[in-house]
Parts: C-alpha cells; sequence; structure tokens
C-alpha cells in the first residue's frame, strides 16, 4: 500500500501543482455563489470600471489557466522516473522569445490604451457646476458643510452636519470638494467605485452622477490613526425633491439650533 | 586575483586559519568575522529570528481579524499594551505596521543580500572573499543597532510605530496624531535609516566584488542568474537608497526639530497646537515610494535568481534563453525606478502623472511574463527531479503566475480606485513576498545547506514541510482576492463596525486558522534545520551534482574558499551535454575535446 503510494508520489507533486488552477478557479466560482463578489454599483462611471475589471479577470484568469496547466503538464510529463527520453539540450529559442515578447507587450499596451478614457472621465474632467457639498475628513468623523440657498460655500446660510450622514441626490451630476483637517484619510464610495485620498491643506475635486437611491456606506479607505477602522459615515441617495427637501429640513432644523443657542447667551 | 591554494587535511577543519600562523580566537571566527560566509550565516540566523518575529505579529492581526476584541490567548499577554490578552485598536495598527516593517527590513531584504548574497557570490564567481571584507562585517553589525532601536520600540510609551509601514505624514510626522507616533515612531525612522546603511554597504561590496574579482575565465555571460540578480539588485540598492535616507532624516527634523518638509500649513491634530509647516505631506509619499518601488524589487528579483539556478539543476537540463532572462531582470530593475507612481494613484497626485504611471507599470509586466515564460521553457523536455528545493521551485514559479497577474488589476488605473487599499492589494503582495520569496528563500535553503554546513538536510521531512505549506499559505492567501473584490479594507482594527463586511467573518476565521497552522507547521522545519547541522548525512562537495563553480568547493568550504584556483570554461548550465557522459558539466572542468553536432538553438 504505502509502496503503492510512494510509487505515486512523483505524480502527487505534479496534481498538488494541479491544485492550484482547479482551487483558484474554485474560489472564484464559490465566491460568486456566497456574493463575496463586487458591491453593487450604483453609478454611471462604475460600469466601466466594473466591465474593465471584468475584461482583466478573465484575461488573466485564462493567462493563469493555460501557464499553471501547463506548469502540471511538464511536471507530470518530464518526471525523471517516467521520461525515458533523453534531456532537450537546448539553450533556448529566438523565435519563441519573440513570441512570447511581442504578444504580452502588445496586450498590455492595449490594456494601457483601453482604460485611459476611464480614468480620465473618473479624475481628470470634473463638470463645470458649483459644489455640491464640501467633504472634511478628522479624527474619525466625516464632516459635511453644503452650500445653502445661495449656492456658494462658506457662506452664513450654509448648512454645515457633524452626523457622518451625506445627503446626495440621485440622477443628476454632482461636485464634492474633499479635504482633511488633520492628517490623511481616503474617501472611499464603495457602491459608486470611487476613492481618493484627502490630504491637509490641499482641496480635491470628486464628482459622479448616481443611478439609483439607497443608503450606503462611507469607508475611510487609509490609515488615519487608532480609531480608523470606525471612521465610518453614510451616504444617502435621494431623488432630485426629496434631496431639496431634506436639504430644507437640515437648514431649519440649524436654524433652530441657532435661535436657540441665542437665546441661551 | 589571486587564490591562495592550500592543504587539503584542512578542508574538513573549516575555518581553520592557513597562511597567517595562529589560530584566530572564537569571537573572531564566528562573531567579528570578515569571513563572507560566516557573515552570510550570521545575516541568516539573525533573519530567521527575526521571521519569527514578524510571523507572530501577523497572527496577532489575523487573531483580531477573525474574533475582534476578543481576549488573544497567550500572545495576546506580549503584545504591549494589551488588556486582559484584548488587543486595543492603537495596538493592532502597531501589529499591522510592525508585521510589515519586521518582514520586510529585518526579513526579506536581509535574508537575500545580506545572508544569500554575501554566502554565494564570492562561491559562484572563484573568489577567496568579498572585495572588502571589513566593510562586509560591517554591514552586518550595523544590523545589530537597527535591531535594538526597533526592538526597544515597543517597550516605550505608546508603544512602537502604528502608522503603516509606509509611515505617511501627517500622521506620523504629528506627535499627537496616534499614541505611536511618539518615540516609537523615531526609532521606527532610526531603525529604517541604519537597516538603509547596512545595505549600502553591502551593496557597494557586492558590485565591486562581481565586477573586479572574477575567476579566470568567468565572464559576464558565464555567470550564474543568481549573481546578476544580486549584482542588479545592488545597483538598485546603490540609486535608491540615498533618497529614502534622506527622506527618514527630513521627517525626524520635522518631528524634532519643527521643520515642515512633510506638513502643510498649519498643521495639526487632537487639537493640539498647529505646526509650522509650509510643505507637502505628498512629497513624503513620493519619495518613500522613489525607494521602496525598487526595493520591491530588491525583494523578488534574488529570489529569481536563485530558483533559475535550482530549476535548471533538477531539470538537468540548460536554463531556457540565459541571455533573455538576464536582460529581463536588467529591464525590471530599470523600469522599476520609473513606477513609483502607481502606489500613489488615488492619493491626490496629479491624475495626468497617474496616466504616465499606469503605461510604465504595465510595461514591467513583460519582462515578468518573459521570465515566467523561461522557467516554463526550462522544465519542458528534462529530466525533473523532485527533490525539496525543486519543490519550493517549482511554486515559486506557481505562485509567481498569481501575484503577476494580479499586479496587473491594480496596474489599470480605474480599477485600482475600487480596489485600491483593500484586501485585493495585501493579497497581491503576499502571493509575491511570502508565497513568492518566502518559498524560494525555503528552497534556496535546503539547496545550498549542504554547502554552508557540510550536511544534507532531511528530504522527507523537507517535501512534508513543503506540502503542508504550500497548502496552507494558499488557504490564507488566495481568499484575499475576493475580500478585496468585495472592498473589504486593509487596516482595519474591526472590518465588522460595517454591516457589510459581517458576513465575510466566517471566511476570515478560516484564513485565521490556516494562518495559525502555517506557522505551526514551520516547526518541521525549524527541527530539520537545526538536527541536520550536527546529525545530518555529510554532503560532500557536489551533492546535488551541480555545474555551478561553488559545488566545486570544499563543503564546507574553509577560509579563502577553494583549495584550488578554479578556472572557468563553459557557463553554469551545460546540463544533459552530449560532450560528456554524466548530466552535468561542472564550470571547471576542462572542455572534453569531443565532437558533437551544433547546439540546438
Amino acid at each position: 500500500m504505502i509502496k503503492r503510494l510512494l510509487r505515486w508520489l512523483p505524480n502527487f507533486w505534479a496534481l498538488l501543482f494541479l491544485a492550484v488552477p482547479v482551487m483558484g478557479v474554485a474560489t472564484f466560482v464559490l465566491a460568486d455563489i456566497y456574493n463575496i463578489w463586487l458591491p453593487r454599483d450604483v453609478s454611471e462611471h462604475g460600469r466601466t470600471i466594473d466591465q474593465l475589471f471584468y475584461f482583466i479577470l478573465y484575461l488573466t484568469g485564462i493567462v493563469f489557466i493555460v501557464t499553471e496547466v501547463v506548469l502540471f503538464y511538464f511536471a507530470w510529463k518530464y518526471e525523471a522516473k517516467h521520461n525515458n527520453k533523453p534531456v532537450e539540450f537546448s539553450h533556448g529559442s529566438h523565435s519563441l522569445e519573440v513570441v512570447w515578447t511581442i504578444l504580452p507587450a502588445v496586450t498590455l499596451l492595449f490594456i494601457a490604451i483601453y482604460q485611459m478614457d476611464a480614468w480620465a472621465a473618473a479624475k481628470m474632467r470634473p463638470p463645470e457646476i458649483p459644489f455640491t457639498c464640501e467633504v472634511t475628513g478628522r479624527q474619525f468623523n466625516w464632516d459635511f458643510r453644503y452650500p445653502g440657498p445661495d449656492n456658494v460655500l462658506y457662506t452664513p446660510d450654509d448648512i454645515v452636519r457633524t452626523d457622518g450622514n451625506l445627503y446626495l441626490p440621485y440622477g443628476e451630476e454632482v461636485l464634492l470638494k474633499i479635504t482633511s483637517a488633520d492628517v490623511l484619510h481616503s474617501f472611499f464610495l464603495p457602491n459608486l467605485r470611487l476613492k481618493q485620498d484627502v490630504i491637509p491643506g490641499m482641496d480635491q475635486k470628486m464628482w459622479f452622477r448616481a443611478t439609483d437611491g439607497g443608503s450606503f456606506d462611507i469607508v475611510c479607505a487609509e490609515l488615519c490613526g487608532w480609531g480608523h477602522y470606525k471612521m465610518k459615515g453614510r451616504i444617502h441617495l435621494l431623488k432630485p425633491e426629496a434631496y431639496q427637501a431634506k436639504l430644507e429640513e437640515l437648514r431649519q432644523e440649524q436654524d433652530t439650533m441657532r435661535v436657540a443657542e441665542n437665546q441661551a447667551n | 586575483m589571486s587564490t591562495v591554494p592550500y592543504d587539503h587535511h584542512h578542508e574538513a577543519a573549516g575555518h581553520a586559519a592557513h597562511g597567517h600562523g595562529h589560530a584566530p580566537s572564537f569571537l573572531k571566527t564566528y562573531v567579528f568575522s570578515l569571513d563572507h560566509k560566516i557573515i552570510g550565516l550570521q545575516f541568516l540566523f539573525s533573519t530567521l529570528i527575526w521571521f519569527i518575529v514578524g510571523g507572530m505579529l501577523a497572527l496577532g492581526v489575523r487573531w483580531q481579524l477573525a474574533w475582534p476584541w476578543s481576549p488573544m490567548p497567550i500572545l495576546g499577554n506580549l503584545v504591549g499594551h494589551a488588556e486582559g490578552g484584548q488587543i486595543p485598536p492603537e495596538t493592532y495598527t502597531m501589529l499591522v505596521t510592525m508585521h510589515a516593517t519586521v518582514m520586510i527590513f529585518f526579513v526579506i531584504i536581509p535574508v537575500l543580500a545580506g545572508a544569500f548574497g554575501n554566502f554565494l557570490i564570492p562561491l559562484m564567481i572563484g573568489a577567496d572573499d568579498m572585495a572588502f571584507p571589513t566593510l562586509n562585517m560591517l554591514s552586518y553589525w550595523f544590523m545589530w543597532p537597527a535591531f535594538m532601536v526597533i526592538g526597544a520600540s515597543f517597550f516605550v510609551e505608546g508603544g512602537a510605530a502604528q502608522s503603516g509601514w509606509t509611515s505617511y505624514p501627517p500622521l506620523s510626522a504629528l506627535f499627537t496624531a496616534a499614541p505611536g507616533s511618539g518615540t516609537g515612531q523615531t526609532c521606527w525612522l532610526i531603525g529604517v535609516t541604519l537597516v538603509g546603511i547596512s545595505s549600502m554597504l553591502g551593496s557597494v561590496n557586492y558590485m565591486t566584488t562581481i565586477i573586479q574579482m572574477r575567476a579566470p575565465g568567468m565572464t559576464m555571460f558565464r555567470l550564474p542568474m543568481t549573481i546578476w540578480a544580486m549584482f542588479i539588485t545592488a545597483t538598485l540598492q546603490a540609486f535608491a537608497l540615498p533618497v529614502l535616507t534622506a527622506a527618514g532624516l527630513m521627517q525626524v527634523t520635522d518631528r524634532l526639530l519643527g521643520t515642515g518638509f512633510f506638513l502643510a500649513d498649519g498643521a495639526t491634530a487632537n487639537n493640539a497646537a498647529m505646526q509650522a509647516g509650509g510643505g507637502q505631506p505628498l512629497l513624503w509619499q513620493h519619495l518613500f515610494w522613489f525607494y521602496s518601488h525598487p526595493a520591491v524589487y530588491i525583494m523578488i528579483l534574488p529570489a529569481m535568481g536563485m530558483v533559475s539556478d535550482m530549476l535548471s539543476c533538477f531539470s538537468r537540463k540548460p536554463l531556457f534563453g540565459y541571455k533573455p532572462m538576464v536582460y529581463s531582470i536588467a529591464g525590471i530593475a530599470g523600469l522599476g525606478f520609473i513606477v513609483w507612481g502607481h502606489h500613489m494613484f488615488v492619493s491626490g497626485m496629479n491624475p495626468a502623472l497617474g496616466l504616465t504611471f499606469m503605461v510604465s507599470t504595465m510595461m514591467i509586466a513583460l519582462p515578468s511574463a518573459i521570465k515566467t515564460f523561461n522557467w516554463l521553457g526550462t522544465m519542458w523536455g528534462g529530466k525533473i527531479q523532485f527533490t525539496t528545493p525543486m519543490l519550493f521551485s517549482i511554486a515559486f514559479v506557481s505562485m509567481f503566475i498569481i501575484g503577476g497577474l494580479s499586479g496587473i488589476f491594480m496596474a489599470a488605473t480605474p480599477v485600482d480606485i475600487f480596489i485600491h487599499d483593500t484586501y485585493f492589494i495585501v493579497a497581491h503582495f503576499h502571493y509575491v513576498l511570502f508565497t513568492g520569496t518566502a518559498m524560494a528563500v525555503f528552497g534556496a535553503i535546503y539547496f545550498w545547506f549542504p554547502k554552508m554546513f557540510g550536511r544534507m538536510m532531511n528530504d522527507q521531512w523537507g517535501k512534508i514541510h513543503f506540502a503542508l505549506t504550500f497548502i496552507l499559505m494558499n488557504c490564507v492567501f488566495f481568499p484575499m482576492h475576493i475580500l478585496g473584490m468585495r472592498g473589504f479594507p486593509r487596516r482595519l482594527a474591526d472590518p465588522y463596525h460595517y454591516d457589510t463586511f459581517r458576513d465575510l467573518m466566517p471566511l476570515n476565521q478560516f484564513m485565521s486558522w490556516c494562518a495559525f497552522l502555517l506557522v505551526g507547521v514551520q516547526i518541521i522545519f525549524v527541527i530539520n534545520f537545526f538536527y541536520s547541522i550536527f546529525f545530518g548525512p555529510r554532503a560532500g562537495r557536489n551533492p546535488w551534482h551541480a555545474n555551478g563553480l561553488e559545488w566545486q568547493a570544499p563543503s564546507p568550504p574553509g577560509h579563502g574558499n577553494f583549495d584550488f584556483q578554479p578556472v572557468i570554461y563553459r557557463g553554469p548550465y551545460e546540463y544533459g551535454s552530449p560532450e560528456v557522459d554524466v548530466d552535468y558539466y561542472p564550470q571547471t572542468q576542462p572542455p572534453t575535446g569531443r565532437d558533437v553536432p551544433a547546439a540546438k538553438h
């Protein structure tokens, strides 16, 4: 029994290497079944990002399976005890080198050029509209400042919220001004496929058009201290009318608080 | 150069003195040694000890990810400020930071360049020692202050550094930003700078030795891939390190002298007084990655070189495409200097610059692909022997395919917007560094152990060690890809604070169980290693029937390495040559003169 097993041992090693592509593919299949997959996307540009992700996933998936299977096949076929033929006394092949240089080069260049537009749309072409909201990261909270009825930031009618809830409309273009008050943070909206580090002393723009309503997580994705894990916010995407109503509600709430404060003084 | 020939009866004595007239003391032989082999072993033992420390730190991380806030048995009481074994969030960020710091600066870089570079370079090129033996000794002894400073930082007030191994300001530069940004962070900066000095001393020495001290007949294109990789790694270090050293000192002055290189105007954290600024936090990232991206290749190229040697030896066949292999290492090194920005796609760097870095990053995948195909070509048509070092080498190739391909996702800038700083990147670099480099290091230890200690390691136990490590590490690291797809962020002390990640807990628990077992099975290796040093079967000069020059020296080689003047007649990969009757043809064997048909090309 043990002897038979030992005779199988060389093949056992080859089979162990075959397990890599088999289990690798199985993991991704199971991940899909158990819903450990890209989270729901509710943005317009997110579709392009997801398509690019799938394109790379399938392309690298094919290369992965082919190379790993070739590796297994060579390990199986050329194992010394099974291979009776003399070794190929070869130092390489010029034509093969040319083939496997040019093919990946062309593929990689194609991916490089293919994605440029998606990047430019997400990071380089801000819409020319007034800021919808200012987002400030601070240890360990996200603060929001809406420009209020005059549509201009830093005026007395601004609405300032520090409860971590961000209200924005869907179906229309949104332009955010994002910055930090202390250390680096990263404003990560998984369901909108957006992420941008925020830097103290530097204002940046972030823009998107959401396609659907709902409440989603705001995650801090850059290590910002001991409370990094709890620097959580929520983004609420509302119908434009509901959004206006919500802003009005927030404004009145703030006015009431101001009046109360003035009376207290 | 000249090699002093010495008597055969000195061989077994190992480090016996010759030509000096007196035996050097124990201290001079084994502690303050000038012999490259002893220095290499000193690096090897030191890094293996730190490997255990780094592994323990990783287990702390894995515990918290699987069972957040529950008291951790045994280890919990050891880590800094744990209360009743529970890991507080600041300790968690410390664990993450120090795991990476220890593994990168105290394990991977010194084990490749320090241990194997030192041990192998003179032996493989036919020199009697390094060009500058004293410099070589200093390169090891500069590690010790670093060990002490970083080791002590765990016990200072606030604990060790907590701002990630990348140490991004302002978190790292402002004392008030985090508990670990106090003395712990200063210790970190000093420690890393000292490691840098050590690497720099080593790199100058390696370059000089490889250029100047090759034995007669050892032309550059007869060098083994290990030496080529060490040579190119040394140039990478020489050109990239000064930038890190400068940046580290700049951060020290920001912290201690009130400068503002990396701090914007009015920098503050935690309501502390504002600090003079006028600087830019992104500057640190540029300087840091200008070193640390080439450092990524410092951490993989020597592994690639050693794997190339082992694959060819155990396929009993010449290395496929020697010159393309050399050129692709050089290509990786050259391109490696212009891709650092891909760590900064979402950092706030000008997005137009991001496009440039994206293209260069895509291009650097090319030489890696060429190398992979050539490794497969080496195995093709050979007579493969599944020895322990061969298994680790094949595993390296198999795992490097995964690590290389997953890199393309991050290189694609729009995709990176989503997966940046998620577990996808954690999966990627663990596939390159642990399942890649660490496998090559294990393989290299099994392979060159007979040359180091004159005895063989146990092959059966080596294979058991291999199989368990191979299976378990994939169970730990492969699921990280799908976690990353889900947007699971890295460095969170309690990811389940977000409701959306709650369902990922069972998977994380499975990964943690495998991680604990993975660390556990390394005991097999430790026992095999130490048992074999004393009781392993004697190896002889060339136990693997390999061609390399080092296998012509005695095992272990005495002081001065060779007991004859090596003259080199051919490259190191002439396995299965029709010119000889055996399947290997050592570099020093004079040509047989047998007429053979021209080799296939």
